[in-house]
């Protein structure tokens, strides 16, 4: 038999290991989903993996990781902020979309203005947006002790419907024959408010540029800042933090803040560069995704970076291979799932060794 | 900002070249790969599923002169752009976008690829010359729809779950309702919008909502069979009808009848086309003339007179000796739309924005 003995301290060994580890198993576990399906597992999961990266067209195709990690890293890292602490907003997605509408609005109400400070401004408004939207169960946690996880999950909801609201009504586009959706913000319709890519095939817009920067940012708090101490200190011993004078109050409304400011800023250059317009179905996602990406990147910065990159080469990736070998996209959306299933399983081992019990020893 | 124009277009040019070679020429062609691009599941049992079935009779039409390929679930927006692209690289020489949302992802990649020809469903815009566009006249459908609420209400309120306000939406249930009040001067419209294509939740609650109000038939413009599942609790007072596919598991009541989506002509014409040489951009509006909406079976749930009623009016329709739209039809405000005998022009039913005198409430703006 075997026996879970808790460690003394975490591994640190673990710690780095069981991300890959978990890479590792939902390979197997979805070769053999591919397999059950009639498919080769290994060329599924070159498909995957190694297409994207080094295959035929891979010159187009690893521009397009940077377009799908760009927003997750940045959504993730924001999240990791507030789950270090043990604070839990769930509803990324919903301040990913209201960032989206606040700064297109802004963008939108200049039209067709051109000047160079139209941009910064818009990208303002999407951080504002988020945020104010993340504040909503913030501040109910703090005054009526509210649950922050419903709360923010349930605000997605409610941000959905604001964003088909807007796409067929107050941003629709007044030129656009009644269809719903916003002017577009491509180059060639609206310049000054065009998030485009900055060096060609690359894939890099200012939204891969600000993840990038928010990477390094986050992990220089983490590490230097007292505020970054005291996330930590509220996440592993709140009674400890509560000593240190860490006020819970402050951290979760700066927690949420944050995390909230950042998906509004990914929703704002999503739909100024990728998306290139709001629409009813702008939103894919990816505030749901971050919290894989989160956790696959061990809450740290430098990890989220990596992570968003793994969890980009699934997306694009697993496109690849339902097009090209027939796969369902269910079976990419589960390839996807056992990812975080398989994370969370192994990191048991973070935290305890497994022992051979011996029968009468205990 | 001049620069960042300059660049992109040099790697839109990059891909262009890249690709070369120009395996689409105007000539007839041995094999074709035919690509499709579904916004929802194809088990979705409505929308996508019909248009899958479309594909698989192109393949049945042309066995191995023609490969297809297709990818489900395919967000509209920039991932959309992604998969174009990828089935363009691919090999695809036709793809078709299923969905309105595809419409700008559609051109851009088009202008990028001008040897790969692209199929978009329900949108108007065809920037370059090789994007055609192609949709079904539904609102034929939504009239024998709005004949049989208007003989079979009881209560004499008749209602509709709006997906989207747009101008398909705002169409189908002008024509339900024109149909309607010409046979039932007394019936009342509610329209519920459920700002989802698919959500039988959402769908759901529209429909129980509106049946509480008192509502006993119900047409919908949304793909699930959920506001039909909501109808079948009522024990017969309630019917409605199967939308997009024929949803015959709810035959013969609450289903009384459906529209059926069929794309496979459509499709078999156009990849046909491709193999003979004789391809050319158009933008294709077919409806029940074509064979692109169906008519599904009408009940025994319906009266025999009733039936007759309606099958009379879909043939009419069929042989074009009769539009849904024909004058005289006054807008909501009581101005004038179309005189008398007058038919509605195409145009102003792709940009419908207003609904038709006797709708009471607004049209979401």
């Amino acid at each position: 038999m075997l026996r879970l003995e808790k460690r003394p301290n975490p591994s640190r060994f673990w710690l780095y290991a069981t991300p890959i580890l978990a890479v590792f198993l939902t390979m197997v576990a979805g070769g053999l989903l591919f397999a059950m399906l009639g498919k080769n597992p290994i060329a599924v999961i070159k498909t995957i993996f190694w297409d994207p990266l080094f295959g035929e067209f891979a010159f187009y195709l690893r521009g397009q990781l940077l377009v799908k990690a760009g927003p997750l890293i940045l959504i993730a890292i924001g999240l990791s902020l507030g789950f270090r602490a043990g604070i839990w907003n769930i509803g990324a997605e919903g301040q990913y979309i209201m960032g989206a509408i606040c700064g297109a609005g802004v963008g939108l109400a200049f039209y067709p203005t051109e000047s160079r400070l139209i941009f910064p401004a818009m990208i303002l408004a999407g951080a504002l947006g988020g945020c104010a939207w993340a504040m909503i169960p913030a501040i109910l946690k703090t005054r009526f002790n509210t649950n922050e996880i419903l709360v923010s999950l349930m605000l997605v909801y409610v941000a959905d419907t604001i964003l088909a609201k807007a796409s067929t009504g107050f941003l629709r586009n007044p030129e656009g024959a009644g269809f719903p959706g916003s002017r577009s913000f491509s180059v060639s319709s609206f310049p000054a408010a065009s998030n485009p890519e900055l060096i060609a095939g690359t894939g890099l817009h200012w939204g891969g540029v600000f993840a990038l920067a928010m990477g390094v940012a986050a992990y220089i708090l983490l590490q230097r800042h007292i505020l970054g101490f005291q996330i930590k200190l509220a996440g592993q011993a709140p009674r400890a933090a509560r000593f240190h004078g860490v006020k819970p109050e402050r951290l979760i409304l700066l927690c949420m803040g944050l995390s909230g400011a950042l998906a509004g800023l990914a929703g704002m250059f999503e739909v100024t560069g990728p998306a290139g317009k709001i629409s009813i179905d702008f939103n894919v996602g990816y505030g749901f995704t971050a919290i894989i990406v989160a956790f696959l990147g061990r809450l740290n910065p430098l990890g989220i970076v990596l992570a968003g990159f793994i969890m980009a080469l699934t997306y694009v990736g697993g496109e690849m291979a339902a097009t090209n070998l027939g796969l369902p996209s269910a079976a990419i959306q589960v390839f996807q799932g056992m990812l975080l299933f398989f994370l969370l399983g192994v990191d048991v081992l973070t935290n305890f060794r497994i022992r051979a019990a011996i029968p009468g020893v205990s | 900002m001049l620069r960042r124009t300059l660049m992109t277009t040099a790697a839109a040019a990059g891909i262009a070249l890249s690709l070369g070679g120009g395996a689409m020429a105007a000539g007839p062609m041995d094999n074709v790969k035919a690509c499709f691009v579904y916004v929802g599941p194809i088990g979705d049992g409505g929308w996508t599923y019909q248009h899958h079935q479309g594909a698989l009779d192109v393949k049945e039409a042309f066995g191995d002169k023609v490969e297809i390929q297709w990818q489900e679930s395919v967000p509209e927006g920039a991932d959309a752009e992604r998969v174009l692209t990828q089935m363009a690289l691919g090999g695809c020489n036709i793809i078709f976008t299923t969905s309105f949302g595809y419409m700008d992802a559609t051109n851009a990649v088009a202008a990028k690829f001008p040897n790969v020809m692209f199929e978009h469903a329900t949108g108007f815009k065809r920037d370059s010359a090789n994007v055609s566009t192609y949709n079904a006249r539904f609102y034929e459908g939504r009239a024998i729809e709005g004949l049989i609420a208007g003989r079979m209400t009881k209560s004499n309120k008749i209602g509709y779950i709006g997906s989207f306000p747009i101008p398909e939406v705002v169409m189908g249930i002008n024509s339900y309702f024109h149909h309607a009040r010409q046979v039932n001067p007394d019936v009342e419209l509610t329209v519920v919008w459920a700002y989802t294509w698919f959500d039988p939740a959402k769908e759901a609650d529209a429909a129980k909502a509106m049946i509480e109000q008192g509502v006993d038939v119900i047409a919908s413009h949304t793909d699930s069979t959920a506001p039909l599942a909501e109808a079948a609790k009522s024990n017969g007072a309630v019917i409605g009808f199967g939308q997009a596919s024929d949803m015959a598991e709810y035959k013969p009541s609450p289903r009384v009848t459906s529209i059926i989506d069929n794309w496979g002509p459509y499709y078999v014409k156009r990849v046909g086309a491709l193999l003979e040489g004789t391809y050319e951009q158009v933008d294709a509006w077919e409806g029940i003339a074509g064979g692109e909406v169906l008519i599904g079976e009408i009940t025994d749930a319906v009266p025999a007179d009733v039936k007759a009623e309606a099958e009379a009016m879909r043939d009419a329709i069929a042989a074009g000796t009769y539009h849904p739209f024909t004058g005289p039809i006054n807008k909501q405000d009581g101005s004038p739309w179309l005189a008398e005998g007058e038919t509605a022009p195409d145009g102003d039913l792709l940009g419908m924005g207003f609904y038709i005198e006797g709708i009471t409430g607004d049209i979401p703006q």
